[in-house]
């Protein structure tokens, strides 16, 4: 799905701001400084679409999540759903909108609870939403829904710490899918489990949402991970969009210096590649949010920057249809 | 570098590491776990061997026993030689004067390797303090070179924070300098990069590669990244539940292994550079209980290539290519051909 937007999107997220009040300097004379975690991301999202959001630690790629989820406060822009701005709506009316959006977090035992069946924890959602239905027909959805994630049915009454990570990881995705919701954000779903579950899990998440049409946002720092999941990716950094792209154009041809350089660093499984290829190597460390560069955030490690990135910021340009990238010198 | 090298594992004169027939069990509230078994590894001046295998594949406590540092439950048997001492059998005294001085090791948590409430600059003044007798002036000399050698920008004040002041790579790269500041002659690298970004990742990585062939340290490298150790390593020991299950040359690891497992590990790792569309291969369940290991192959339950003889323990053995599998069939390269 390389255009998908001709259909009407799902979630379109405007300006969107998040800035957390930290304290800082002494404990009496200190102040409140804005950390600056999302600031100013935009994107629309399409019905069965995934949209991939890479990034290093810190980026605001968690806290994004959260705040499309309005698990957390915006600063300020939009959040709109189905057409209609979430911001300002009542906590009645947050609470259906969210029967179809669901999140999968990154630490699989220690997202569930620990006094709780695997049934139970599965079946919580149903209870909640739709406490309506006789025990019988939850029950039932709760067996069909384990066996497509690969659950036996008689791991249902047991708790999580008898599981393994993948397996936890199978009952947080059942849960998240058992209202057949329309969109899942999906934060380090598999970054907390081994290569050969790890695999397991990526082909369920893709099954799943082509049974159910789902649309997914996945939030993760692995990129070849992503790469695999994702019909779109967003590039954040310092909680800043530096490059949106449709899969494809983004990998093959990347034009933020940011979104290259973090291709160059991921190690290559074969060493004959690894030892050879060209790597772009930042320096520096990662600023603080709480006192960005001015100008474009990334340019206090950026190879390619000049004077310019000091002082103005980079508006959006558009190299191919669909691909967006902030940079004063993406053309050279 | 050392293409010559042997990959069968055999001691010789440049050994700084021999490892023989390591086991490490646990006493637990639930019975014993056997994480090491029976596990025989060199490694030689100059070297990186690489270590992978998934999480409780017994990689880590392969090298806690190796340096003495198992928790109390822990136990360990066999012999693991440095030098002329047999660290197992060796006093507390010897150990503590090889470790961190002729070996160290560098962890993947870094918050509780440094002492949190000591800056840094002091926490490595004193190893040298202690292990080579400098005085506080040619110690505190010796320690901003080496922050500066693992690229910490402005070494002098960086000296006077405390660990916690400090990013995660720059962490990183502290404990890094603190292992190399005696110039040992082994350096253990647990998951020395599993915390971090990418773009740090390639700065730490690039450090160790450094150490390796300028230094001529011997380098272990754990992580769980194919890339990492394709990258780096010159041989690579594959585990899985306690056990070396492949070992061999770098090159032969990634273009021809040899063992199933290793096999399945590389094949199930999404790449940058991989074919999309279709399904990631996958390895079908879970790695075993230590606690209920099967009397044979470990992988059994979930080779594809299973057969009656499996049933009984396959030792490790030479393999084509030069390295060495713990494998009983040697017909698997016409039957994956077959099926290709
Ligand atoms: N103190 C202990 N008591 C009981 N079991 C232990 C103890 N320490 C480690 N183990 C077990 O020993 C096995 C091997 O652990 P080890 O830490 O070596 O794995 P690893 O390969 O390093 O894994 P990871 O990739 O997760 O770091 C695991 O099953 C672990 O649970
Ligand atoms: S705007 Fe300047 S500093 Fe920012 S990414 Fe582009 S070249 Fe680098
Ligand atoms: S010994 Fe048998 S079960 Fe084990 S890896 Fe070889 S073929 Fe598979
Ligand atoms: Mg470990």
């Amino acid at each position: 799905m390389t255009a998908p937007l001709l259909q009407a999107p799902l979630l379109q997220v405007r300006d969107l701001k998040v800035h957390f009040p930290v304290k800082t300097g002494g404990l009496l004379i200190g102040r409140y400084q804005p950390l600056h975690a999302v600031d100013g991301v935009s994107f629309d999202l399409a019905p069965g679409e995934t949209l991939g959001i890479v990034g290093e630690s810190g980026c605001g790629k968690s806290t994004l999540g959260r705040a499309v989820l309005q698990l957390l406060p915006a600063t300020s822009g939009a959040v709109i759903w189905l057409g209609q701005e979430m911001t300002g709506l009542s906590a009645k009316e947050i609470k259906a909108a969210r029967e179809n959006m669901q999140i999968v977090f990154q630490d699989p035992l220690a997202s569930l609870d620990p006094r709780m069946t695997a049934g139970d924890i599965i079946a919580e959602p149903l209870r909640n939403y739709h406490p309506e239905l006789s025990r019988a027909e939850t029950a039932r959805r709760v067996a069909e829904l384990m066996e497509q994630v690969g659950l036996l049915p008689g791991m249902i009454n047991r708790y999580p710490h008898e599981f393994s990570g993948g397996q936890c990881q199978r009952i947080g995705i059942a849960r998240a899918m058992i209202l057949k919701p329309k969109l899942v954000i999906c934060d380090e779903p598999v970054s907390a489990l081994d290569v050969s579950v790890r695999a397991q899990v990526i082909n369920l998440l893709k099954d799943l949402q082509k049974a159910f049409g789902l649309a997914m946002l996945f939030i993760s720092h692995d990129l070849a991970v992503v790469r695999h999941i994702s019909d779109r990716v967003l590039v954040l950094y310092l909680g800043k969009v530096m490059e949106l792209a449709p899969r494809d154009l983004l990998y093959q041809a990347p034009r933020h210096p940011y979104t290259r350089a973090l291709m160059s660093a991921v190690p290559i499984p074969d060493p004959a590649l690894e030892r050879a290829k060209p790597r772009i190597i930042l320096t520096g460390d990662l600023p603080s949010p709480l006192n960005p560069p001015s100008g474009c955030v990334f340019r206090t490690r950026c190879p390619k920057a000049t004077d310019i990135c000091a002082q103005v910021e980079p508006v959006r340009e558009s190299p191919a249809p669909g691909h967006d990238v902030w940079c004063h010198h993406s053309r050279d | 570098m050392p293409s010559t090298r042997k990959t069968a594992d055999v001691a010789g004169s440049d050994t700084v590491l021999d490892i023989q027939g390591l086991t490490v069990r646990f006493e637990t509230a639930d019975g014993e776990v056997q994480a090491v078994s029976d596990l025989s590894l060199t490694v030689a001046k100059g070297e990186c061997l690489g270590i992978v295998g998934e999480s409780g594949s017994g990689k880590s406590q392969t090298f806690m026993a190796t340096l003495g540092l198992l928790a109390d439950n822990g136990r360990a048997t066999g012999k693991v030689m440095f030098g002329d001492a047999d660290l197992l059998t060796a006093n507390e005294a010897t150990l503590n004067s090889i470790r961190g001085n002729r070996a160290a090791m560098v962890f993947q948590d870094h918050m509780t390797s440094l002492t949190p409430h000591m800056k840094v600059g002091r926490q490595l003044t004193e190893v040298l303090q202690r292990h080579r007798g400098l005085d506080a002036k040619a110690a505190l000399d010796a320690v901003i070179a080496m922050l500066r050698r693992v690229q910490i920008p402005e070494p002098e004040r960086r000296a006077e924070m405390y660990p916690h002041e400090l990013s995660g790579g720059l962490r990183q790269r502290v404990m890094i300098a603190m292992g190399l500041l005696c110039h040992p002659e082994l350096l253990i690298a647990d998951e020395p990069t599993t915390a971090l970004d990418v773009t740090v990742q390639a700065l730490i990585l690039d450090l160790i590669r450094d150490v390796k062939d300028s230094d001529n340290t011997a380098v272990i490298l754990i992580t769980h990244d194919l890339g990492v150790v394709a990258g780096l390593a010159d041989r690579v020991a594959v585990m899985y539940a306690g056990r070396v299950v492949e070992l061999g040359d770098v090159n032969q690891i990634f273009s021809e292994p040899q063992h199933p497992y290793t096999q399945g590990l590389l094949a199930c790792s999404p790449r940058l550079d991989d074919a999309l569309g279709g399904k990631l291969k996958t390895i079908p369940g879970q790695p075993p209980n230590l606690q209920r290991l099967p009397p044979g192959c470990a992988f059994a339950p979930r080779c594809p290539y299973v057969i009656a003889a499996c049933a009984e323990r396959p030792p490790l053995r030479p393999a084509a290519g030069g390295g060495l599998k713990a494998c009983v069939r040697d017909d698997l390269a016409s039957i994956t051909k077959a099926a290709s």
